[in-house]
């Protein structure tokens, strides 16, 4: 599978452009994570910033960076990564550039269970156990969308016209469970469903990290085996790819990251569609990079999402899942008019 | 002939005498048991000493009258945006309609605090329209013009555009949500018939208007080029279809809320006893959707009692996995 990626593992030049490319944004997620604590209300310079974190600062601005900013910034990059890589996972699969975890009812799905644990154990249940319900949602419409698009075989188009009819019953369901529940639960589920990072803490981190440092790798192992679906079923088998245990293992990979992203943040729209667009714009249609790449775009455009979240309608914490489908869904709909030949 | 004309009246008679059961139950069922017998008395004798006649003089018929009027509009509605864009997968809510009405209602509402029935009806159609319109304009570019997919997506990111806005502004003013979550989910309950009234005339007279269009509809979905061979003005009737669809879909949200899947389901189901003749097919349509609309409301009270589910998620329960079978089935023909 080696022969597919463009190096062989273990080395890593800056000759080429792709490499070049990753470097840069590889330096913008770190950066954001120095900018994300030191932006806000009260403006803290980075030097401040590196003396709360070593609890060396002022106490107020100590309560700021290891309480708000800095838990934040580390959430919406993580659940950005996950989301832009669930995302090229799904494109490369069902090889469809309008695929998105969100537009098929995966995050429906998450949204569905993880609302339900919500209303119906409200404190019965330790709160670890949250992910782990979204993840399971998120596998369940998964494989229900998969399967009802299952007719000798899944064609695209099919599993997202599915897709979209699954993801309004899952809507459904969510409204159903917040206008039968009490007043106070309604508006946090609301506000949860819209997406937001206002919550985030460092269980979040903990939570995420593993997830998205153990499954990003794995999909790259299996990126050479994507490059050659994407030439079909038929030329990817006769280079002797196991198509249907890897295409089932990527779609797996996917599933669980989205479904782990909204445990976190809740139904964040649109970033696993843009992500991998941005990714395959900057750095070409190979899906080793894109992966890596995509995890990084995804990162940093939800971090600016949230950013932008907390500061622009300051004191009021605006969910970032608005700005992201204030963007996402225009680039949806030009996406649709660039492939308007292809339908 | 004139014994499948004699089938079709017959279908007719059937489908009117299921609106009067299902207006009937919806008067009777709830969470006061009312009798038959109490609810005839109260609009013939009404006495308002007594519970059961203000239950249904207050409550019940109006619920019954704002279903049956608002699922007739959608399934009509939806039939006419089938033979529109002959596609079999078109209805209001797939078109972005539902939540382009409501986004623009709740800019109303919270920021120019508009409370007049009139500005939100208004409001309601503005968005409707807008959002209909872009939806059908980023459906029929491209090379094979109006196609399913490209509605449906198009609807889809349009519904998704409008509700993150909706979203994002009842955030900012948490005071309004719940007040507006109910109507944002679809509900009969709760409606005055004094909302429905001032938009009757439009909707019967729209409702009218389609049931007088059978005809050339029908000559419509043959084809553009035959039917303008045969001397039909496709463009004008297009639009005209255009500003009905508009009316009845607006007014139904406007009054109901997000309401999904009527539009969907009620034409394929008014297609399997009409054939595709729109004549026939535009008042089956009418009927079906009264009484799915009124008989899903009765369900909605009952199910979980004392509280209700709100009929929107009824209808998306129900037409959500209609769609997906639609959707399987392949979409190539209306």
């Amino acid at each position: 599978m080696k022969r597919l990626g463009n190096a062989p593992l273990g080395t890593f030049s800056l000759k080429t452009r792709t490499n070049r490319v990753l470097l840069l944004l590889f330096l913008a997620a770190v950066a954001a994570c120095m900018l994300g604590p030191s932006l806000g209300n009260t403006m803290l310079s980075p030097l401040e910033v590196i003396r709360a974190m070593a609890g060396d600062g002022e106490g107020a601005n100590e309560f700021i960076v290891m309480n708000s900013r800095m838990p934040r910034t580390l959430v919406s990059i993580l659940v950005g990564a996950a989301l832009g890589v669930s995302g090229a996972l799904l494109q490369g699969v069902v090889r469809n550039p309008l695929a998105a975890p969100d537009i098929i009812g995966v995050t429906g799905g998450a949204s569905v269970a993880a609302v339900a644990f919500l209303t119906y154990t409200s404190g019965s249940v330790s709160i670890g156990w949250l992910p782990g319900a979204a993840v399971t949602g998120a596998l369940v419409v998964a494989s229900l969308t998969y399967s009802l698009a299952w007719k000798k075989g899944v064609t695209p188009i099919r599993l997202v016209l599915i897709g979209i009819g699954i993801a309004a019953v899952m809507s459904a369901l969510t409204t159903f469970m917040i206008v039968v529940s009490s007043k106070v639960t309604a508006s946090s589920a609301y506000l949860w469903l819209t997406g937001s990072i206002y919550g985030a803490s460092w269980e979040d981190i903990f939570a995420m990290l593993p997830v998205v440092l153990v499954l990003t790798p794995a999909a790259l192992l299996l990126a050479g085996s994507l490059n050659a679906q994407q030439f079909g079923d038929d030329t990817a088998s006769g280079l002797g790819v196991r198509i249907q245990v890897h295409r089932f293992i990527l779609l797996f990979i996917s599933v669980v990251l989205a479904g782990t992203a909204v445990a976190a943040a809740g139904a964040i729209g649109f970033v696993g569609l843009i992500a991998p667009h941005i990714a395959r714009t900057l750095i070409g249609r190979t899906f080793g990079p894109v992966i890596a790449a995509s995890a990084f775009v995804g990162g940093l455009l939800l971090f600016g999402a949230d950013l932008a979240a907390r500061t622009i309608f300051y004191p009021v914490d605006v969910p970032a899942g608005v700005f992201t489908a204030a963007v996402g869904a225009p680039f949806f709909l030009f996406l649709l008019y660039r492939n308007r030949n292809h339908f | 002939m004139t014994v499948l004309q004699d089938r079709k009246g017959f279908v007719l008679l059937l489908l009117c005498t299921g609106l009067l059961l299902a207006f009937a139950a919806s008067l009777v069922f709830g969470q006061t048991p009312i009798t038959m017998e109490q609810a005839a008395q109260s609009f013939l004798s009404y006495n308002d000493d007594s519970t059961e006649h203000i239950v249904v003089r207050s409550d019940r018929l109006p619920r019954a009258v704002i279903a049956s009027v608002t699922g007739a509009s959608l399934a009509v509605a939806g039939a006419l945006m089938q033979a529109l864009t002959r596609n079999p997968l078109a209805s209001p809510s797939i078109f972005g309609i539902n939540q382009g009405a409501i986004f623009t209602v709740v800019i109303g509402v919270v920021f120019f605090s508009a409370s007049s029935l009139l500005s939100l009806m208004g409001l309601a159609f503005a968005g409707a329209a807008v959002a209909a319109v872009i939806v059908y304009f980023l459906g029929s570019i491209g090379r094979d013009g109006l196609t399913p997919v490209k509605i449906v997506l198009a609807g889809a990111a349009i519904s998704a555009l409008f509700q993150s806005y909706t979203q994002g502004i009842l955030v900012l003013d948490e005071a309004g949500l719940q007040d507006v979550l109910f109507w944002l989910a679809g509900s009969v309950s709760g409606r005055t018939l004094e909302m429905l009234l001032p938009l009757l005339p439009f909707i019967i007279t729209a409702l009218a208007a389609s049931l007088l269009i059978g005809r050339a509809v029908n000559l419509l979905v043959t084809g553009d080029d035959i039917a303008k061979g045969m001397g039909q003005h496709v463009a004008a009737l297009k639009a005209f279809m255009g500003v009905l669809i508009v009316f009845l879909a607006g007014s139904s949200v406007a009054v109901i809320g997000a309401v999904g899947f009527i539009g969907l389901v009620i034409p394929h189901i008014a297609r399997f006893f009409a054939g595709n003749d729109y004549r026939w097919l535009l008042p089956y349509a009418a009927l079906l959707g009264a009484v799915l609309l009124t008989a899903a409301d009765v369900v909605a009270r009952l199910l979980i009692m004392p509280q209700e589910v709100p009929i929107g998620v009824m209808t998306a329960i129900i037409g959500g996995p209609f769609f997906v079978f639609i959707a399987r089935k392949g979409v190539s023909s209306v």
